[in-house]
């Protein structure tokens, strides 16, 4: 008999799921007047709720309830007090961090070990740390009394769905802003109990709203003209159309977009933590992360024996029911997205690269995709150019240090790297020459609320996190 | 599937590597890196598997098989020994399906009251050898202790390397005594114990694997049980990942056995799992894989009765050796 492991399901009951969410707006939850939607698993194709969503005027009304907040209550509001409802915030989340990380995952696929180790965890992290700035913003670096912004819009993506929303939320709060949020279409429902326990820690009313809706709700979000600051996370020909409705405008702007990481491993990496590595940049999340490692620059001496170390790993993955608490990889987010991944996949084949797929048994239903490698890509190639977003890495290799770091830059994008070295000083090098805004040094996809995070060219501008994130939401 | 082992290194497999002093340096040097943060990581990624119901129950068994019952004590006697053996050969009287352990360990004086307990029911004999647990004493001394051992009727012989000299640097003085003892043993299985924890981090552990594979032995073990920290999963890990690349480079399997520390039915289980993952499904066979425990034993014979019965039951209802 062999090692198989019985199905460990987490219970489903815990996530509390109720059969219709609204909209949150000035302090309570109300109808929407836009269509209502319904959010499906993706693991199983079924309709776990419906939620009503915001209309044009819903957006209107939201804002002004914001700006009322803004003008009231929280921009006069001590730091030190607004940092007690954050605090607040942080510790709730805590407690309800088991029906969090189950309700994310039946909403966006993702494992449950992941929604429970990191995305839960780190969004209270967030409020913890942005928490402990809010009375101490004098000594941010921005001035003596920096002053916040106003009303800031915020529209962010499906692969988070809590965890954006507390990188979003946490810092404009803290430093005195007032919030209107819309999650993504796809995944609404953490953010609608992240708003609940916004309601239950008392947070003064019109302070943070939240309009689930599609995407023109968030074009009319942003376009507002009662809105002071603009933050989007999502894909970079969504956030080319807000940086022109933005433009000409005095509101602020922020946008974290598309990547192609780079993944740099040299020959004198230590090989088999390299292979976690490699494995974690690109199947953390099914890829749904815009800071993935999916472009792997191996050099060529120990190119043959990483990828087959790399292969014998990633055939130990194990693929299916994301509540399963041994479950590796989960669902692929909507059936739009695997079908992007299938047709990107696709053009890879027809372009020449040696594709290579675990042969992980793969469930009847849901939308699932094989963790998938391409080998023998070349730059031009738009597998090495394109934003897969899904479990497919592309394998390039290089022969010296510099064709290495010439490789990894010739991209668009710019968000984040990784450098793989037991030598210091080449990592040093390595990361000087690279043009990303992170670089992991022998470890990938790591996040912590004090470390900035953000990207260079169409990967975006702004900085989410840390002192440096504090910037976006202040008037400076 | 056969674990059979040549006396010799095969032909072609690193013949050069065991030529002289300075090729043997060289390639321990030449070992990949090990990554701290990385190595731990994956441990406490490992840790998390959730291992339920038939799959507990596989792992329960599979854990006692690969037990060996160790009792190192200078208050030793041959009753305790007795006791210990009937132990082995059926773990749980309430319960006969329950497997025999792999083999008891004992000290060289206590081989032959074990082995006359345990004739003709396939569990070995393993004896501690080579001035254990320090490996403090000349050559002479640590091959006649291997001697006694077998002659006394040891199947399977657990030897101390002599870390001084592997931690000044004197590797081939370390590879020669493996080497040597291998000799001593005749037919007995070596197994080699590294003592991770005197060995200075994660690099040195991995050249050490790889020294006493090099020099023959048939199972690389983490410590004596008699130094803080012994086994742990990180190392363990390491230690599998050297026996796999090991079987990848010439086809042989030898085997990993963590020592000291283990108690728990749980964390059993997260070092089943880790060799699942790591090494692979070839190598969850006694055979390959052993445990150096004692007090392990009561703890998995007790998760197997609630398993069972469907609640815990306490420590009276295991034997206390």
């Amino acid at each position: 008999m062999t090692f198989e492991y019985a199905p460990a399901p987490e219970s489903r009951d815990i996530a509390a799921l109720k059969p219709s969410y609204r909209m949150f707006l000035d302090g309570e939850f109300v109808e929407g007047t836009g269509e209502p939607l319904k959010t499906l698993n993706p693991a199983t194709e079924e309709v776990l709720t419906e939620v009503s969503t915001a209309s044009i005027a819903d957006v209107d009304k939201a804002v002004k309830a914001a700006h009322r907040a803004y003008d009231r209550v929280w921009s006069r509001m001590p730091g030190s007090e607004r940092a007690k409802y954050l605090f607040r915030i942080a510790r709730m989340i805590q407690e309800r961090s088991r029906e969090l990380a189950v309700l994310e995952t039946l909403d966006n696929g993702k494992p449950i070990k992941e929604s429970r180790d990191v995305d839960v965890p780190l969004a209270a992290a967030h409020f913890f740390h942005h928490a402990g700035w809010a009375d101490k913003l004098a000594y941010a670096g921005y001035g003596p009394d920096p002053r916040p912004l106003g009303v800031a819009a915020q529209v962010i993506p499906w692969n988070f769905p809590l965890l954006m929303a507390a990188w979003k939320i946490a810092p404009a709060l803290a430093c005195g802003n007032t919030v209107v949020l819309k999650p993504a279409e796809t995944t609404p429902l953490t953010a609608l109990v992240l708003a609940e326990i916004c309601q239950q820690a008392d947070l003064p009313p019109g302070v943070v709203n939240i309009l689930p809706g599609a995407g023109e709700i968030g074009a009319e979000l942003v376009a507002h003209p009662e809105v002071h600051k603009v933050a989007f996370t999502g894909s970079t020909e969504v956030g080319k159309q807000i940086q022109e409705t933005v433009a000409g405008t005095a509101k602020k702007l922020t946008l974290e977009l598309g990547g192609k990481a780079a993944n740099i491993v040299f020959d004198d990496a230590a090989l088999d933590q390299a292979v976690e590595g490699i494995v974690n940049g690109i199947f953390f999340n099914q890829g749904h992360v815009c800071c993935a490692g999916s472009r792997l620059l191996v050099q060529e001496s120990i190119a043959e024996e990483l990828l087959e170390r790399l292969q014998a790993r990633i055939g130990t993955l194990r693929v299916g029911d994301p509540m399963d608490k041994n479950t590796d990889v989960g669902a692929i987010n909507s059936a739009a997205q695997l079908a992007r991944i299938r047709e990107l996949t696709e053009i890879g084949d027809a372009e020449g690269a040696v594709r290579w797929t675990s042969s992980c048994p793969l469930p009847d239903k849901g939308y699932f995709f094989a963790p998938t490698v391409f080998s023998e890509v070349q730059q031009a190639m738009r597998i090495a150019q394109e934003e897969i977003f899904g479990p497919v890495l592309s394998v390039l290799t290089f022969r010296t240090p510099e064709e290495a770091i010439k490789k990894a830059n010739n991209t668009p994008y710019g968000l984040s790297a990784g450098v793989w070295s037991e030598k210091g000083s080449r990592i040093l090098w390595a990361t000087q020459q690279l043009r990303a805004g992170v670089v992991w040094a022998n470890t990938f996809n790591r996040f912590d609320p004090v470390s900035p995070f953000g990207g260079y060219q169409e990967s975006g501008f702004g900085r989410e996190g840390g002192r440096a994130g504090l910037e976006a939401y202040l008037n400076v | 599937m056969s674990y059979g082992r040549p006396r010799v290194l095969p032909v072609g497999h690193f013949q050069d590597v065991v030529r002289d002093e300075s090729s043997l340096r060289r390639f321990l040097h030449a070992l990949p890196g090990v990554d701290q943060v990385g190595l731990e990581q994956r441990a406490a990624g490992l840790a998390t598997r959730s291992i339920k119901k038939a799959s507990k129950m596989w792992a329960i068994d599979t854990a006692i098989s690969m037990i060996d019952l160790t009792t190192l004590e200078g208050s030793d006697t041959p009753g305790k020994v007795r006791t210990l053996a009937a132990k082995a050969r059926r773990p749980d009287p309430g319960y006969p399906d329950v497997p025999a352990v792999a083999a008891v360990c004992v000290y060289p004086d206590m081989v032959e009251t074990a082995v006359t307990q345990l004739s003709g029911t396939g569990i070995g004999v393993a004896s501690v050898a080579t001035a254990f647990p320090s490996g403090r004493s000349i050559r002479e001394v640590k091959l006649a202790d291997t001697r006694f051992a077998v002659e006394q009727g040891a199947s399977e012989v657990d030897m101390v390397i002599d870390r001084g000299a592997f931690l000044s640097g004197r590797y081939w003085q370390v590879f020669e005594e493996i080497q040597a003892v291998k000799q001593a043993c005749g037919d007995a299985h070596l197994k080699v114990i590294l003592e991770t924890g005197e060995l200075a981090g994660y690099d040195a552990v991995r050249r050490a694997s790889w020294l006493a594979l090099l020099a023959g032995g048939d199972f690389i073990k983490t410590s004596t049980g008699k130094v803080s920290p012994a086994a742990t999963l990180p190392v363990t890990q390491l230690m599998l990942q050297a026996v796999r690349d090991w079987h990848a480079a010439t086809g042989e399997h030898r085997g990993v056995k963590p020592a000291g520390g283990i108690r728990t039915t749980k964390d059993a289980i997260k070092y089943l799992v880790t060799v699942h993952e790591v090494a692979g499904p070839d190598w969850l066979t006694p055979k390959l894989f052993r445990f150096g425990a004692s007090s392990l034993l009561n703890d998995l014979l007790m998760q197997r009765r609630t398993q069972l019965e469907g609640h815990y039951s306490g420590q009276d209802y295991v034997t206390v050796d």
